[in-house]
């Protein structure tokens, strides 16, 4: 692999973990707001109920 | 409008924008595929550069995207000041988030490049680089500002005012090269056109509309995370 080769491939690799680093990120997000949600709805249950 | 037709058309319309995100993502994956591979593939390599000219197909796409970012940003905060809907708050401070993203890559997109085709990383007689730095650390203030005001109409008045000064600094970024007459930074389009081979430019085209809708995809995502998180804090107050 030449150093030109090496350079591309780095710029490239770049913006690929970079998509990858925010698809990890917005999947986290995701857990968070599910389980939010969940104890929202456990605590609107419990306040229903009394 | 009953309750029960609002829920029917507010699903309705959560079903529809990701059916939206969920197209744009076909169309992001389709465009930048295809772009790399006429990038590679068929455009020939630079005469002077050779193969690190290669990182020309996402550096210039991507700097280009982070100036849709900021525009778009400062349109919102337009719309924030000139109807006070505070949906255009959100949407404003998401577009300015993606332009960040886009303008930190750019930065680091360019830097590799300046490094093989320049010997060096960073070059500070280079104004457009310079002007690009100075927009990006602009933008990413934005958010310091943001926090540090309460929410409500004030901070997003603020907020709304600094997106809008930014975007001064978009044309004076993009003219640089053009009015300083520099020696490393290549110029692409001048005012007599393209200053490019058209394969390169049809290349480098495809790339930018592969990249615009990838960044259009991710400003749905984002924005919609952040509406379901405005909606349970709320729905967490009215609970507590």
């Amino acid at each position: 692999m030449t150093t030109s080769e090496k350079y591309v491939t780095a710029a490239y690799l770049v913006l690929l973990g970079a998509l990858l680093a925010y698809l990890l990120i917005i999947a986290l997000k995701v857990g968070r707001l599910e389980q939010e949600l969940a104890d929202l709805a456990r605590a609107a249950r419990e306040k229903r109920g009394g | 409008m009953s309750t029960w037709s609002r829920n029917r058309n507010g699903r309705a319309g959560k079903a529809g924008d990701a059916s939206v995100a969920a197209a744009l993502a076909v169309a992001a994956t389709g465009l930048l595929v295809g772009g790399l591979a006429l990038a590679f593939f068929w455009a020939p390599e630079d005469a002077d550069q050779g193969f690190s000219q290669k990182i020309f197909y996402i550096h210039v796409p991507i700097a280009l995207t982070a100036y849709a970012c900021f525009i778009v940003g400062a349109w919102k905060a337009l719309r924030l000041l000139g109807t006070r809907d505070r949906r255009y708050d959100l949407e404003s401070y998401t577009a300015i988030h993606m332009g960040v993203i886009f303008g930190l890559l750019t930065l680091v997109t360019g830097s590799i490049w300046a490094k093989v085709s320049w010997g060096q990383w960073w070059t500070w007689g280079e104004r457009q680089l310079v002007l690009f730095l100075i927009l990006f650390l602009f933008y990413s203030s934005y958010f310091m500002l943001r926090y540090s005001t309460d929410p409500g109409p004030r901070r997003e008045r603020n907020s709304a005012v600094y997106a809008l000064f930014g975007v001064v600094l978009i044309p004076v970024s993009f003219l640089a090269v053009r009015i300083a007459g520099t020696i490393l930074h290549p110029t692409i389009f001048t005012h007599k056109g393209a200053n490019l081979p058209g394969t390169m430019l049809v290349s480098v085209a495809v790339c930018f509309a592969g990249m615009l809708t990838l960044a259009a995809t991710l400003y749905r995502v984002e924005l919609a995370g952040k509406r379901i998180d405005a909606s349970l804090r709320e729905l967490r107050e009215l609970l507590a």
